[in-house]
């Protein structure tokens, strides 16, 4: 499998505050990758500057061969890179199926069935009518899943998608992820549902005040005495 | 197609009405009303669609006025042009204020506009080509036939630009732009990680709103007979049309000519019953009652009382 996502030495400073410090990680085609880390430490700075919606200060970004870190967000989605919010970002005054038609619209450029589809599978298909403000939490991150889906993604960012959700509902969204990676669609995974995160990635990296301080299998990271240090303080 | 009907429909209706013998302070009173048609139709494609607030209407209203003013005393030219060039000169203030937006949202957006609406204002009262502040008295042209006088065939210049106004902004919600535009209001960022280039769209609804809003300004000089900067640059023309467009509903493109058509024309019948003054808190009162009561406007009422009644 070849290499999709290049991170080169990239960094980001807020003001004094430095968010990244020289972060590089590869990311092939069809992995299931999980960024991990304690709050602060520059995961959701991380996928934003991959995203867009934030611009690297130094270093690059590559996707697909192709250098990234200075293009707009929008064009990045149209390459293939889709992504969702950690607090959902639905667009409030449009029906389930309205939100959907806007990256179908302006990205995939697919005919309305192809909606119907991502929504069965993601099972909001009953709720296609509902507008988005009347979605309750697990719909919501559905939906976010569900919006990032109709772009037609190669890259597939889910950025805490299960924060909040019971047992039963991370199971739920879980599998929805497992289902889109053996559709042949890579994906990042930034979670604290430790359980999931493991049962989840292939590969998972550590974020630590902006560095990466550990990377490995899943079973490796827990072992990591960095990781412990960072999660536990002690 | 049936919309193609009932605008040609109204537009002739507007004309008979200006070759019949109806009197002429129905089209003196009129044509106001069907400026505030084509301001609250302009102001709605940014700031209803898009949720940009733009309290400068007066900023691009007045720049179309004095650019007209300035053709007609420089070239003698035609209202047509004079039209056609304020379109232009609005247009490009409405480019530079949507390449505003890469920085300001929300209020800060705003008050920006109220900003422009002075900057312009102290421009023209220190240019003294156009009257500076004392303004400046103009000669109407001979009316063209088939029209017995100025303010009628003004009237259906008006009309002819409401039509025109409010096919671009109902051809902008229904078309793909409207999507992205409402996919902006709702969350920028989501919007722009959905495909949407929010600066580029953001930028063409402030283009086509500032057009729009110049062009309406345009035959204001000739109506009057007069421009001054003073009322021309009138914050009141911003309040106006954020405020019919909020009464009439801002999601759907009838909104604003409901409510320019309500307000206008009480605005008007108060004026002559009651005073001047009065108008401006009509305005005010009819605001408030609708943003508390019903924030959705006519259409939404209309909207709820349909669901209600099936």
């Amino acid at each position: 499998m070849g290499s999709l996502l290049q991170v080169n030495n990239v960094s980001k400073h807020f003001g004094g505050f430095t968010a990244l410090a020289g972060v590089s990680l590869e990311i092939t085609q069809g992995e299931r990758f999980g960024l991990i880390g304690p709050n602060g430490s520059g995961k959701t700075t991380l996928i934003n500057c991959i995203a867009g919606s934030l611009r690297n200060d130094a270093g690059s970004i590559r996707f697909q061969n192709a250098e990234i870190s200075r293009l707009p967000a929008y064009k990045r989605t149209r390459l293939g890179i889709a992504r969702s919010f950690q607090i959902p970002r639905p667009f409030h005054s449009m029906s389930v199926l309205e939100n959907l038609l806007v990256p179908l619209q302006y990205v995939a450029h697919g005919k309305e069935e192809e909606v119907f589809a991502i929504l069965k599978k993601i099972g909001l298909a009953d709720k296609a009518d509902a507008l988005s403000s009347q979605l309750s939490q697990v719909e919501l991150r559905k939906l976010e899943l569900a919006r990032a889906m109709a772009a037609r993604p190669r890259l597939l960012i889910s950025d805490e998608a299960m924060a909040g959700l019971s047992g039963a509902e991370v199971d739920e969204v879980l599998k929805i992820l497992f289902d889109l990676n053996a559709e042949g669609i890579t994906i990042i995974m930034i979670e604290h549902i430790m359980h999931a995160v493991m049962r989840f990635s292939q590969r998972v990296v550590c974020l630590d005040a902006g560095k990466i301080i550990c990377e490995g299998t899943p079973a490796s990271i827990v072992q990591n005495a960095d990781v412990q240090r960072a999660y536990l303080g002690a | 197609m049936k919309y193609w009907i009932g605008a040609a429909l109204l537009f002739i209706a507007a004309l008979a009405a200006a070759l019949s013998p109806v009197n002429e302070y129905f089209f003196y009173a009129g044509y106001v009303v069907l400026t505030f048609v084509v301001l609250s139709t302009a102001w709605n494609i940014l700031g209803g669609y898009a949720g940009y607030v733009n309290f400068g209407t007066g900023a691009f209203f007045g720049l179309g006025s004095y650019s007209a003013v300035v053709l007609f005393k420089a070239l003698s030219a035609p209202l047509a042009v004079q039209i056609v060039a304020a379109a232009a000169v609005g247009a490009a203030l409405g480019f530079g204020v949507g390449i505003m937006t890469l920085r300001l949202r929300g209020i800060f957006f705003a008050i920006a506009t109220v900003a422009i609406l002075f900057i312009m204002e102290t421009l023209m009262v220190n240019w003294r080509y156009v009257g500076g502040a004392t303004g400046l008295q103009l000669l109407r042209p001979d009316v063209m036939a088939p029209f017995s006088s100025y303010t009628r065939m003004l009237f259906v210049v008006m009309a002819l630009l409401a039509v025109v106004a409010v096919s671009v902004a109902r051809y902008v919600q229904v078309s793909w732009i409207g999507r992205g535009l409402r996919a902006i209001r709702d969350s920028e960022e989501a919007a722009e990680s959905s495909g949407v280039p929010t600066l580029r769209l953001k930028v063409f609804a402030c283009t086509i709103s500032g057009a729009l809003m110049g062009a309406a300004g345009a035959p204001m000089p000739m109506y009057l007979s007069f421009i001054e900067p003073a009322s021309t640059f009138s914050l009141n023309w911003g309040v106006s049309a954020l405020a019919m467009p909020m009464i009439g509903g801002t999601a759907h493109w009838i909104g604003p000519v409901l409510g320019a058509l309500l307000l206008g024309s009480i605005q008007q019948i108060v004026t002559v019953t009651i005073s001047n003054e009065i108008n401006v808190l009509v305005v005010g009162v009819l605001l408030v009652l609708f943003v508390v009561l019903a924030p959705d406007g006519i259409v939404g009422l209309f909207k709820k009382w349909v669901r209600y009644f099936r």
